[in-house]
């Protein structure tokens, strides 16, 4: 008896030795992995939790009791003739800003990367107006495109056409705000395909030429527009989200009147200046789930058609 | 397929200051196997890069099959080329891949355009290019891959598709930079051998870059070797290493390399290596230094000879690589390789004698030129 004792103790110990051994190595994961998590939860999580709760209630900013509406913000907002408006007109928005943002940048980057000396200028000059402020921009474009003094429609009645209000003409003034918004995203997006066109090894487009692709549209379609297919889908993403989040320039040069109604503008309006927490929130989550739906459904379609 | 010459005539080329080609001149017979070899910035691939069109000349012609394509685009030369990196498009498969060539010269552009492309396409035109791929992959043996991906084969599996890429049209000429030097040791000196195979059945004309000199002397036909921009020498394998024009051809070719010897000719045209006379002699470079090559194999003991030191033996299965240095300078080493079950008997010091015959030494004067050895006799008229 005192034998068999004896011999298991030992073994006992060290079981739990190791067992300790094992959960200090997972505290101390766990320890490191915390900031991010508490980050995560702080920045996104929880705000999102209280978001949902307030889509449930008729909540509004500085009031001392609301109610439980269950799915009737949601029922509201999709009878609600201006969101349903702001939902048409970003859907416009994003439409043109997405094609021509990412198709313009291509080309503007296949013509600079063809540049030798000049291509730092050209570089700089289609990136500028990332780094400026869209704010101050939209107050300049409102001026370029004024009716009477802006130099657009100087140059169109010298042209000898009318000329075009195309802030307060309501079907121009998506597509005039889309313009702006596409002169906004080119330069990012071309830096962005610049990064892709200069990681194409050059051997591909050298094998190419000698099996038999003698004009640059071959060139392009059997080495350039695959070899960029990764870069393509990154930049279509991120600039449909931008697209989504179109704010600065109705804000400036509408403040959402005449039908310029878009998602983000509306939801600050009920948020903030009606203070309808409980509606904003509710829009806000529509807002959300639109735009969680197209960048997973982009990312987990396409991306199996990009990487090789 | 019928094999065409290449001919370059004059070739020139610099990047910046320094002229990479001086003036080359070569002629690739129709259906020869060519390797341009030399140290890495000796030209080589500037040169074949030149023959594909990719690098203008900025002097000189380039002629295949006798007509001139200096000015010509690369896909008008009907050449093929094999890159180190293989240069597989990733996006296709490997069927796709040694589809291209085919592709691009008998589609219209219209019938290559995706989505819409296979509208415009002749089906019988794309029956032959069926037949031609499934030739091409049958020839290398990777039928089994055609559906796959690049990034799901293997290095030496890339290779041959990068093979199969080339060979499925029939070119005028083949091009190689290089292409084994990302294999492995055993897979490479596997595809040696097959690229020999498939240059005899094809016979067309192969131009071959490499730096290894054992992949120029397996395969080739003739040698280029290329230094600092110039034919150092161009011959049969078989001609460099037993008649190297130069010193850096002899000092290149051979493995182990060649073993050289500091030596004097006296002004009776003698040579003398640290005073002891080798029983050789010139007619001309009387009085000069000079360098004596012995390759290892050529070296056998003898009774009366250079009297050498042996330092240590190495082993290499059916050869034994004896290394030793010369007794009175030991800074002068010398390899000899004799056969795994000889044995070379030193004296009890630890001391050998070597000789060699006359036919096997190689004279080079301080220019680094071939010089002829003379009979004893004619030196002593």
């Amino acid at each position: 008896m005192t034998a068999i004792e004896a011999g298991e103790i030992p073994s006992a110990m060290s079981t739990a030795k190791r067992r300790s051994a094992g959960s200090r190595m997972a505290w101390r994961g766990l320890a490191f992995a915390a900031p991010a998590v508490l980050l995560l939860f702080a920045t996104y999580i929880i705000p999102i939790v209280v978001l949902t709760g307030f889509s449930v209630t008729d909540y509004k900013l500085g009031a001392l009791a609301f109610h439980f509406v269950g799915i009737g913000n949601f029922v509201k907002a999709f009878h609600d003739a201006v969101f349903l408006r702001a939902l048409t007109n970003t859907a416009l928005y994003v439409a043109i800003v997405i094609p021509f943002g990412v198709f313009l940048a291509l080309g503007v980057a296949m013509l600079v990367h063809a540049r030798k000396r000049s291509r730092a200028f050209w570089e700089a000059a289609y990136f500028l107006p990332v780094t400026a402020t869209l704010v101050a921009m939209a107050t300049v474009w409102q001026f370029l495109l004024h009716p009477s003094i802006g130099p657009v429609n100087a140059a169109i009645k010298w042209f000898g056409f009318e000329p075009v209000s195309f802030l307060s003409n309501p079907t121009l003034l998506i597509p005039s705000m889309a313009a702006i918004g596409v002169w906004q995203v080119l330069g990012f997006n071309m830096v962005l395909f610049l990064a892709g066109l200069t990681a194409i090894p050059k051997d591909l487009y050298e094998a190419a030429q000698l099996d038999g692709a003698k004009n640059p549209i071959d060139r392009f379609l059997t080495v350039t527009w695959p070899m960029l297919g990764p870069t393509t889908l990154f930049v279509a993403v991120t600039t449909s989200i931008s697209a989504f989040k179109v704010f600065e320039t109705v804000a400036v040069l509408t403040k959402g009147r005449a039908g310029s109604e878009v998602l983000l503008f509306e939801l600050y309006l009920e948020g903030f200046e009606y203070s309808n927490t409980g509606y904003a929130a509710a829009l806000t989550l529509i807002f959300l789930a639109i735009i969680l739906v197209l960048s997973i459904g982009q990312t987990f379609y396409l991306d199996r058609k990009v990487h090789y | 397929m019928t094999p065409r010459a290449v001919e370059l005539h004059g070739i020139g080329k610099g990047f910046g200051a320094d002229d990479v080609l001086k003036n080359i001149d070569l002629t690739i017979r129709p259906g020869e196997f060519l390797s341009l070899v030399g140290m890495s910035g000796c030209g080589k691939s500037t040169l074949l890069r030149i023959i594909a069109g990719l690098e203008q000349p900025d002097r000189g012609t380039v002629l295949i099959g006798g007509e001139d394509v200096t000015k010509r685009d690369p896909s008008d030369r009907n050449l093929a080329m094999v890159f180190q990196s293989y240069a597989l498009y990733p996006h296709m498969t490997v069927r796709q891949n040694i589809a291209t060539p085919l592709r691009m010269r008998r589609l219209s552009l219209a019938a290559r355009l995706p989505l819409v492309g296979g509208m415009a396409a002749s089906s019988h035109t794309l029956g032959e290019i069926d037949q031609a791929v499934a030739a091409a992959a049958a020839l290398l043996q990777i039928d089994h891959l055609l559906d796959r991906k690049p990034a799901q084969l293997s290095g030496g599996q890339r290779q041959r598709v990068a093979l199969a890429r080339a060979l499925v049209r029939e070119p005028a000429a083949f091009l190689m930079d290089e292409p084994l030097s990302n294999l492995d040791a055993k897979l490479r000196a596997h595809m040696r051998d097959e690229l020999a195979g498939l240059h005899r059945r094809l016979g067309a004309t192969f131009i071959y870059v490499t730096h290894d000199q054992v992949e120029a002397m397996t395969m080739s036909d003739r040698i280029a070797l290329m230094t600092e921009g110039r034919i150092e020498q161009l011959g049969t394998p078989d001609e460099l290493y037993r008649q190297p024009a130069t010193l850096t051809v002899a000092r290149f070719i051979g493995t182990p390399s060649i073993n050289l010897l500091p030596v004097e000719i006296s002004a009776e045209g003698r040579v003398h290596a640290q005073g002891q006379d080798l029983g050789l002699a010139v007619a001309d470079r009387k009085g000069d230094a000079a360098t004596l090559g012995l390759r290892p194999e050529d070296l056998h003991p003898v009774v009366d000879g250079l009297a050498v030191r042996i330092a240590r033996s190495e082993m290499h299965g059916a050869d034994r690589f004896v290394h030793c240095h010369l007794l009175k300078d030991e800074a002068v080493r010398l390899t000899v390789r004799i056969h795994a079950g000889a044995a070379l008997e030193a004296d009890a010091d630890g001391v050998l004698h070597l000789g060699f015959r006359r036919e096997n030494a190689h004279l080079f004067g301080d220019d680094g030129l071939r010089c002829a050895l003379a009979d004893r006799r004619e030196v002593a008229a």
